[in-house]
């Protein structure tokens, strides 16, 4: 989400010179992040933690069995973090990849904060790029403690002595694992940086490779997730919402709900009743039997055709300029050919599996929360802030996520400070709140509704000389902790990354933004801004094109010069999807090329004409994510990214009616299913660059690659999603 | 009000009106947490349990329907078959959130049981009731094809 967030505030502890040193010491093939990362410093003395083990810094723990725990900063939601942060661990302490185990880590944005963001958290796909230097730190780190241990016990030079796979040997035959030598490497001095030394990539033994997951228990159900949290004496919570956005509860009659059997309590709280129990059916019936009194005169009442139409009529007059280059309206005055497109975004709901939940116990001390948490400084700090307590006095279990796609990194804590308002009724007691899939489609926090109004320009040789972009819609970040970093000039640059980043060499180019605040709560969804940037920029390419008379990969490739990366993607997914080659009939292809989060991904979509509708056939996906950390994980999240997207590209929408979400469950929100799933083949583009993420941008491609193929199969121009073929 | 449940060969006796759903006994009574909820409508398949070695959704099965049936859950799936979906999940990498991976193999186990070499259309069929949103479809079609083979 904010992967352009402070990059270099990772810089600022150390020198120039430590830099330029990690820079030599990576070897010459890789070139390196920005971040030089910051190990917080633990005691000067001893390296054991208060379980016995060796730990040399916040993220290594090495217990007398040799095992080797890593402490993930950040949360496993299905993207692979915890493999991928292991690997780059136990690559540079030569672990054996069996010994080592992934953990959680608390909540201390000191020791686990985002390199990119200064506070603790996940998002912004930047797991792996923030992190790709400090955990291989802290693998060297703890790898030269092990060496330095060794050379003492075996009085011989650390220069002799031997990593591999878990084993510090020496030629002599000498040997030990690294249980062995913990408690003595707990007593050497921990190296600095400069007494570092990070592997040639050349030599890397696990980066590079599909190492096996790290999150385990996921095929036998013994993976634990914030619904299966079970506490002694807990009490399970379900909320009635107000109905409409804005709505305020006047009274309740809990008589009845109170009857049900298991229902222990019945409390106000700011977002609605609560109904407590010892079970969740309990819950539900008593939550059924509540009756309860809204006051609605100041709710929000309009439906989804009213937001729109205000969008429309905004976007008669100019916005705020979010990229002005040369002079379009001069260049669109003087054109050959001028083409105009309106295009109209619904509200999405993330839909996770695992409904959203947590559990929260607060004590006369201090506050405990589990939970998928991937937000920690802000839960904390939010948490904190409603209970009178320090930050520090809030202790966060992060937990599995059964899915997130943004909505567990909700910058408003809605849930969590949920759970913590029914808590409090109960000190001492653990409550854990759950929503059903209906509250969890009706609370609100959308992908916002966006209008985009797009104009372009050719001269009388097909060039395209002009671009003009307004885009309409609610701020994600105004409001919120994020908002400083976010929003610059009234810009939400959530609001327009991607077309105010448009790579096509145009010589007048203006995009401009309409902020509007509505009572509708809006959060980031998958890839954010670019779910509706890639669309109304990558489809209107290829009516430019059209009216060109270009193909629309030959004009991309003529237009990306200055975007090698681009290019090299739209490349090769075009060579190896065979573009331009004989289909059957009724069969055609689409294209879209999109970066986000600095990384880059073409897309290719083979799609069929059926009698009820179409079928999209095939993805051919390149990517270009830098160095490619576990090729395996960068192709499932291409493949989970292409799925992600294809359901509001093919049938997912939350509407509201006069103020009231007209969805409610997976029969009326419909999502993709197998059937439905494309085959995909993914490429990834080697590459010496720094790695970048790959849990959203596999996304922002695939509904413009569609919709592309659906357009040049029948001249059917898309405006809307989900695409709906006209029928004939 | 009490019903004796007979869950991967143990009998439990459950305190629970009769119209509570199988997936809140088994979850909340019996404490086997490895069943998920999802959607509490049929629509989405993480709750999918076997009853009598059919596939069923336990959210909305009361508990009153599968008194004295046999009922297996990913806890306690030991047949060939399902060892072997468990296998081929593993070798390809199928789980990613791994929510709704549970529901995906007692439906797949199921599927293979009763038809050991299904073709795309049948995986479709017995597979479409199970959603997932981080679109792990392509490895659970190749999975299944996998764990097909294995079974031989």
């Amino acid at each position: 989400m904010f992967n352009r967030m402070k990059k270099d505030q990772a810089l600022a502890t150390t020198s120039r010179r430590t830099f330029l040193k990690l820079m030599a010491g990576t070897g010459a093939g890789l070139t390196l992040g920005v971040s030089v990362p910051v190990l917080a410093t633990e005691s000067p003395k001893a390296s054991i933690n208060e379980m016995g083990q060796f730990q040399p810094n916040a993220f290594v723990k090495i217990d007398n069995a040799g095992k080797v725990h890593v402490v993930m900063k950040h949360l496993e939601m299905g993207q692979g973090t915890y493999t991928g942060l292991a690997t780059l661990v136990a690559e540079e302490l030569d672990a054996n990849w069996d010994d080592v185990i992934a953990e959680g880590a608390p909540a201390d944005a000191a020791k686990y904060k985002n390199l990119f963001w200064g506070a603790q958290g996940t998002g912004g796909s930047s797991a792996i790029a923030n992190s790709f230097e400090q955990m291989r730190i802290a693998g060297a780190t703890a790898k030269a403690m092990l060496v330095a241990a060794a050379a003492l016990s075996w009085k011989l030079p650390t220069s002799e002595i031997r990593v591999e796979y878990g084993i510090v040997s020496h030629a002599s035959g000498k040997q030990a694992g690294f249980g062995e030598l913990a408690e003595l490497a707990a007593k050497q001095p921990v190296p600095v940086y400069e007494e570092l030394e990070l592997k040639n990539p050349k030599n890397f033994r696990y980066i590079g490779r599909n190492l096996s997951r790290k999150d385990v228990g996921k095929t036998d159900g013994s993976a634990i997730y914030t619904q299966d949290i079970k506490l002694e004496g807990m009490l399970t919570a379900m909320v009635t919402h107000p109905p409409r956005f804005g709505a305020k509860l006047v009274s309740f009659d809990a008589s009845k709900a109170k009857q049900v059997k298991g229902v222990a309590d019945v409390i106000a709280i700011p977002t609605g009743v609560a109904v407590l129990a010892k079970d969740y059916w309990s819950a539900k019936k008593g939550r059924d039997q509540l009756k309860i009194n809204w006051d609605e005169s100041a709710a929000f009442k309009k439906g989804s055709d009213e937001i729109m139409a205000d969008f429309k009529k905004l976007a008669k007059t100019p916005g705020l300029s979010a990229r002005n280059d040369g002079d379009s309206a001069e260049a669109i005055a003087n054109a050959e050919t001028l083409i105009e497109a309106e295009f109209e975004f619904p509200y999405l709901a993330h839909s996770a599996m695992e409904p959203m939940n947590c559990v929260a116990q607060v004590n006369t001390d201090g506050c405990e929360l589990w939970n998928g948490e991937q937000l920690h400084t802000g839960d904390q700090h939010a948490v904190a802030g409603l209970l009178g307590l320090k930050p520090e006095q809030v202790k966060i279990n992060m937990l599995f996520a059964g899915g997130s796609f943004g909505r567990r990194a909700n910058p408003h804590s809605d849930y969590v400070l949920e759970t913590v308002n029914i808590a409090k009724a109960k000190p001492g007691v653990p409550v854990k709140l759950v929503w059903s899939r209906e509250d969890d489609t009706q609370v609100g926090y959308y992908r916002p509704m966006y209008f985009h109004k797009v104009r372009g320009a050719l001269d009388k040789d097909g060039n395209l000389i002009a671009w003009e972009q307004r885009i309409v819609g609610q701020s994600i970040a105004e409001g919120t902790a994020f908002e400083g970093f976010l929003v610059k000039d009234g810009i939400d640059k959530t609001s327009v990354e991607g077309a105010a980043t448009l790579p096509y060499q145009i010589p007048n180019m203006h995009v401009d933004l309409h902020t509007v605040k509505l009572p509708v709560t809006v959060q980031w969804w998958r890839s954010v801004g670019h779910t509706h940037t890639a669309f109304s920029t990558e489809v209107f390419f290829d009516r430019l094109a059209k009216a060109a008379g270009k193909d629309p990969v030959e004009w991309r490739l003529q237009l990306l010069k200055d975007h090698p990366r681009h290019a090299g993607v739209l490349k090769l997914a075009a060579e190896k999807a065979g573009w331009g080659k004989k289909l059957p009939e009724g069969h055609a292809m689409g294209v879209a090329v999109h970066e986000s989060f600095s990384s880059y991904v073409a897309e290719i979509a083979e799609v069929s004409l059926q009698p009820d509708g179409y079928k999209v056939e095939k993805v051919v996906c390149a990517v270009d994510c830098g160095f490619a950390v576990n090729p395996d994980i960068i192709k499932s999240q291409m493949e989970s990214g292409i799925g992600y997207g294809l359901s509001p590209t093919m049938m997912s929408k939350i509407t509201l009616e006069e103020g009231k979400v007209v969805q409610s469950n997976f029969n009326d929100y419909e999502v993709l299913r197998i059937h439905q799933m494309p085959e995909i083949e993914v490429h990834i583009v080697p590459s010496a660059e720094a790695p970048t993420g790959v849990g959203e941008p596999g996304t922002p491609p695939i509904a413009p690659a569609v919709a592309n193929a659906l357009f040049a199969l029948t001249g059917q121009e898309f405006d809307q999603l989900p695409l709906q073929v006209d029928k004939s | 009000m009490s019903v004796t449940l007979n869950v991967n060969g143990l009998d439990y006796v459950v305190d629970a009106d009769p119209d509570t759903p199988l997936l809140w006994a088994l979850r909340d009574h019996i404490e086997l947490t490895g069943t998920k909820f999802g959607c509490g409508i049929a629509m989405c398949g993480a709750c999918t349990v076997h009853v009598d070695g059919s596939p069923i959704r336990s959210c909305s099965t009361p508990i009153a329907a599968v008194g004295g049936k046999a009922i297996t859950t990913i806890e306690g799936v030991e047949s060939k078959t399902a060892k072997a979906v468990q296998d081929a999940w593993t070798e390809l990498q199928v789980p990613q959130c791994g929510y709704c991976q549970s529901g995906q193999i007692m439906s797949a186990t199921a599927l293979l049981e009763s038809n050991p070499n299904p073709t795309d259309a049948d995986i479709d069929a017995a597979m479409q009731g199970n959603v997932c949103r981080c679109a792990t479809y392509v490895r659970i079609r190749s999975a299944i094809k996998s764990a097909a083979k294995a079974i031989g």
